[in-house]
């Protein structure tokens, strides 16, 4: 019996590795949540214009999750082609722990690996009916705050940076306000979701909070596929410029042979129809000139910090000082209860 | 087969003599599968939370966020037991002792949180339970009482997974129940309260005990049910299995691995004194 | 066991039952308590999968990723259960028919997946075939697949479900004892034919009961095989994976709709139950005894 059911995991095993059919190349894009749409839609125009140098179709698949739950699967051997990760953080250390990925893999694509870019906004009830304008008035009491955690969530730690930019220009850079004033939303947060789609789902499917704290393209995304006028979109006087970037895992890509087509695959969405469409589901696009100018309309120009700002001082350093273990972020519920 | 008949014939010190064959065959089977499938995977956890050391070890258990969660796992999970104990003896009770139309149909709908997948359950209790979920609105604008996104909500959550438990270790028992004592009892001129309270229960305390272990120890765990109800804040509605997924998702093996040997030790302390709890009822009531 | 004469019971009844307000109280509340915990969830599921009339239902039904997940849900409980069972057919005819030193810890470590936290049992797997644990190279060299790929959601699968039916067995055939298979084995008949002729026709109801309740849970595990997983799209989703994407895809209906699939096959488990105990309530209050 045993050995029979090895026989038939290692044929499943192979069946799961060899793609069956050899005409298509398979490429597996790991990513994190919001991006749902908008792979589906770009895998479908990419497989649809493509075919490798020996004549082979192409067929995309997708895992979606929290960002950084998305990378530990990567790092524990989920083969990804391609990683498509909320931020940069997700795709270091995958670099640093697997060695699959160049440790230069910023430089590799255009615009820092990030082939759209986002911000952090705000998304209220219909009629706004608490008068949230700005992310002062997150700290209110009596103000129901929707937010992911920023240990599973790319997302979430942009918007917890994003809250942390304000108050550090409010407070003039006083670290203690400014971890009061963003501690201070976090314990008005009333759910906290591994994923930011989780926390739509928990503000919109289950009416909990009064504020959803979300990506632009997600809400947007919101707005547009829910009950049309039940939510409205704020923007914040100042947020942070997300920027989700894209690597290929050349460990995993030469090993399944699809190097070529994951480079092509990335290379794609820079291209005039990738930024269409990138535009289209609500991402602003890095090459703006080629998406359509009406999609382009809907983004509101504010003032927005980056990540490599002498205020976080990148990636490498925003990290370890605010999410890991014992940082900025676990000190806000420290004494809580 | 053949190979173990002469097993049978050499009875060994540590067990008793018999004719049947097969002793060696399902016993070395049984420990070969138990081991290939549970302990050796088991002892991976382990040995990983062994290489972390003592100190390392301590730092991650005792760790303020770590002992809030675990708190809350069992303590969330005793309050579902203890209610899922008076209850479930109650329903119990009402499906043994009463005839009515439907009882059949009620006695098999007990089982439905074992054969309902825990992620089911979960969607189906938060819209049930949310802020804008029937239950969510009237239980608010009765009692003012937050159950969906509370620390509530976990318990109510491990009270549904965990209620068959309690109904099928005790149902059995009370159907066996001496129905003679509460006669001579009831002759002997104690009320029914008496009756019930000083000669009916004490007989079921084996069974009664067993049920509330098995529901508490499987509300420990629960995860998928859990997670679609609680806030998942840290220090107020973190449960520990969620904080393992956490610490995993952070990248953190070891703090996952820490909480998770944390667990299993408990479960396993747990599951041996329910074991020995079935020695004592079946002792207690001549079985075997 | 007490055998309890029809019309004897009758008459005890009276003396020893409560009032009738009494019985009516704690039926009342024996009924409500089970309406709010365990109908009115199934009942959402159902409502809720029809909230956008039938053409949604069978969109979701349909879809391509619903029906890769189904397929492998049914592969996945189509190895584990009878994996599974072979197990609990050995250990239950161990357990039961011998008495040996250490049997309760034996109980013991059988029952342990019962309490280990479905994440917890996902981690393991995680530690044990992950890219950084001993065993991950060797069999990525090997060129198998074990972690994010479906062998490692059979084995989470298998882990989970593995004390279901040496737990409905056990106490079943210690219960029946072992007189009538030495009956049969000092007439000649041979091990094999004994457990066939003898054993098996005595815990067949057992037997399926549990191979119902191993399905039902092989088929809706989430926590552990959310874990070992991977998610992709189409291939290592499970339903109970698929419904919780469909839910944060916003599309509730749907994910309604696929659980309903699972509630559905939670039913028919139940019904399958509750009508064998109807016809064979004899064999069956036997079981019950543990």
């Amino acid at each position: 019996m045993r050995g029979r059911l090895i026989a038939l995991a290692a044929s499943l095993a192979l069946g799961a590795c060899g793609g069956g059919n050899t005409n298509e190349v398979t490429l597996l894009n790991v990513s994190y949540d919001p991006t749902r749409e908008l792979y589906e839609d770009f895998n479908q125009a990419f497989a649809a214009g493509y075919k490798t140098p020996d004549g082979k179709t192409v067929k995309i698949n997708m895992s979606h999750g929290g960002s950084g739950k998305q990378s530990r699967a990567v790092i524990d051997g989920l083969e990804a082609d391609v990683v498509t990760m909320g931020l940069q953080n997700d795709i270091d250390v995958i670099a640093k722990e697997t060695g699959k990925i160049p440790a230069d893999w910023r430089g590799k694509l255009p615009a820092n690996s990030s082939p759209y870019t986002s911000t952090i906004v705000l998304m209220v009830r219909k009629g706004n009916p608490k008068a949230i304008k700005d992310w002062d008035d997150l700290v209110k009491p009596g103000v129901s705050v929707i937010t992911p955690n920023p240990k599973t969530s790319g997302g979430a730690r942009w918007n917890y940076l994003a809250a942390w930019a304000y108050a550090a220009k409010k407070f003039n850079g006083d670290e203690a306000q400014i971890k009061a004033f963003v501690g201070q939303i976090y314990k008005n947060t009333a759910k906290l979701d591994s994923g930011a789609r989780g926390s739509t789902t928990t503000f919109t499917q289950q009416g909990t909070g009064d504020v959803l704290i979300t990506w632009e393209n997600e809400a947007f995304y919101s707005l547009a596929e829910l009950e049309p006028g039940a939510y409205e979109l704020i923007y914040p006087s100042l947020s942070i410029k997300a920027e989700p970037p894209v690597a290929v895992v050349v460990g995993n890509a030469e090993k399944h042979g699809t190097l070529q087509v994951a480079e092509d695959y990335l290379k794609h969405l820079y291209s005039p129809e990738g930024q269409r469409i990138v535009a289209k589901h609500y991402y602003r696009p890095s090459d703006p000139s080629a998406a359509d100018p009406k999609d382009l309309e809907r983004f509101k120009q504010i003032e927005m910090v980056t990540i490599d700002d002498p205020l976080f001082g990148g990636w490498p350093q925003a990290q370890p000082k605010h999410f890991d273990a014992g940082g900025l972020f676990d000190q806000i519920y420290q004494p809580a209860r | 087969m053949s190979a173990s008949a002469p097993d049978g014939a050499r009875a060994s010190r540590w067990r008793r003599r018999s004719v049947l064959p097969g002793f060696g065959l399902s016993l070395g089977y049984t420990i070969a599968y138990l081991s290939l499938v549970v302990l050796i995977p088991l002892a991976g956890l382990g040995i990983r939370s062994a290489t972390l050391g003592w100190n390392e070890f301590w730092a991650i258990a005792f760790d303020p966020r770590v002992t809030s969660a675990l708190e809350l796992s069992f303590g969330a999970a005793m309050v579902a037991a203890i209610i899922n104990t008076i209850f479930g003896v109650l329903v119990a009770w009402v499906l043994v002792r009463y005839k009515f139309p439907g009882r059949r149909w009620l006695d098999a709908a007990v089982d439905l949180p074992f054969a309902l997948p825990t992620a089911v359950a979960g969607i189906a209790l938060a819209t049930l339970y949310a802020p804008n979920g029937p239950f969510g609105i009237a239980l608010e604008s009765l009692f003012g009482v937050k159950v969906g996104f509370t620390s509530f909500g976990v318990t109510m959550a491990l009270i549904f997974v965990g209620l068959p438990f309690v109904v099928r270790t005790v149902q059995p028992v009370l159907e066996e129940i001496d129905r003679e004592t509460e006669e001579v009892s009831a002759t002997l001129g104690a009320g029914r309260w008496r009756t019930v309270t000083r000669v009916i229960l004490p007989g079921m305390l084996p069974a009664i005990l067993t049920g509330f272990a098995l529901s508490f120890a499987r509300g420990v765990g629960e995860y998928g049910s859990v997670i679609f109800i609680a806030s998942n804040l840290p220090y107020v509605s973190e449960i520990a299995p969620l904080l393992i997924v956490i610490k995993l998702e952070e990248h953190n093996y070891a703090g996952a691995t820490a909480i998770a040997t944390i667990m299993l030790v408990i479960s396993f302390a747990m599951l041996f004194v329910i074991n020995l709890l079935q020695a004592w009822s079946r002792k207690w009531f001549g079985h075997e | 066991m007490s055998e309890v004469k029809a019309p004897a019971a009758r008459r005890q009844k009276q003396a020893i039952g409560e009032g009738p307000l009494t019985r009516a109280a704690l039926l009342g509340v024996a009924l409500v308590f089970l309406g709010l915990m365990l109908i009115a969830p199934l009942l959402v599921v159902f409502v809720e999968a029809f909230s956008r009339g039938f053409g949604v239902y069978i969109d979701a039904l349909a879809m391509p990723d619903t029906m890769s997940a189904l397929q492998l849900t049914l592969l996945v409980a189509a190895i584990a259960v009878p994996a599974n069972l072979v197990f609990g057919v050995a250990a239950a005819w161990a357990i039961a028919k011998f008495d040996f030193k250490g049997k309760s810890f034996l109980l013991t470590l059988i029952d342990l997946p019962f309490a280990v936290s479905p994440v917890v049992s996902g981690l393991v797997f995680v530690l044990l075939f992950g890219a950084n644990s001993a065993l991950g190279p060797v069999l990525d060299d090997m060129g198998i697949k074990i972690l994010f790929a479906v062998p490692g959601i059979v084995i989470a699968t298998i882990f989970i479900t593995f004390p279901f039916i040496a737990r409905e067995l056990i106490p079943l055939m210690q219960q029946q004892g072992s007189s009538e298979e030495e009956a049969a084995v000092s007439l000649g008949a041979g091990g094999w034919r004994t457990f066939f002729l003898v054993t098996l026709p005595n815990v067949k109801w057992g037997l399926l009961y549990g191979v119902l309740l191993c399905n039902a849970r092989a088929m809706g595990e989430f926590g552990a095989v959310s874990v070992v997983s991977g998610h992709i799209r189409g291939m290592t989703n499970t339903l109970p994976l698929h419904i919780e994407i469909l839910y944060n895809d916003n599309k509730a209906a749907a994910a309604f709709a696929v659980a309903s699939l699972l509630a559905m096959l939670a039913l028919i488990t139940l019904a399958v139950k509750t009508l064998l105990e109807a016809r064979f309530a004899g064999s069956l209050a036997a079981q019950r005894r543990h």
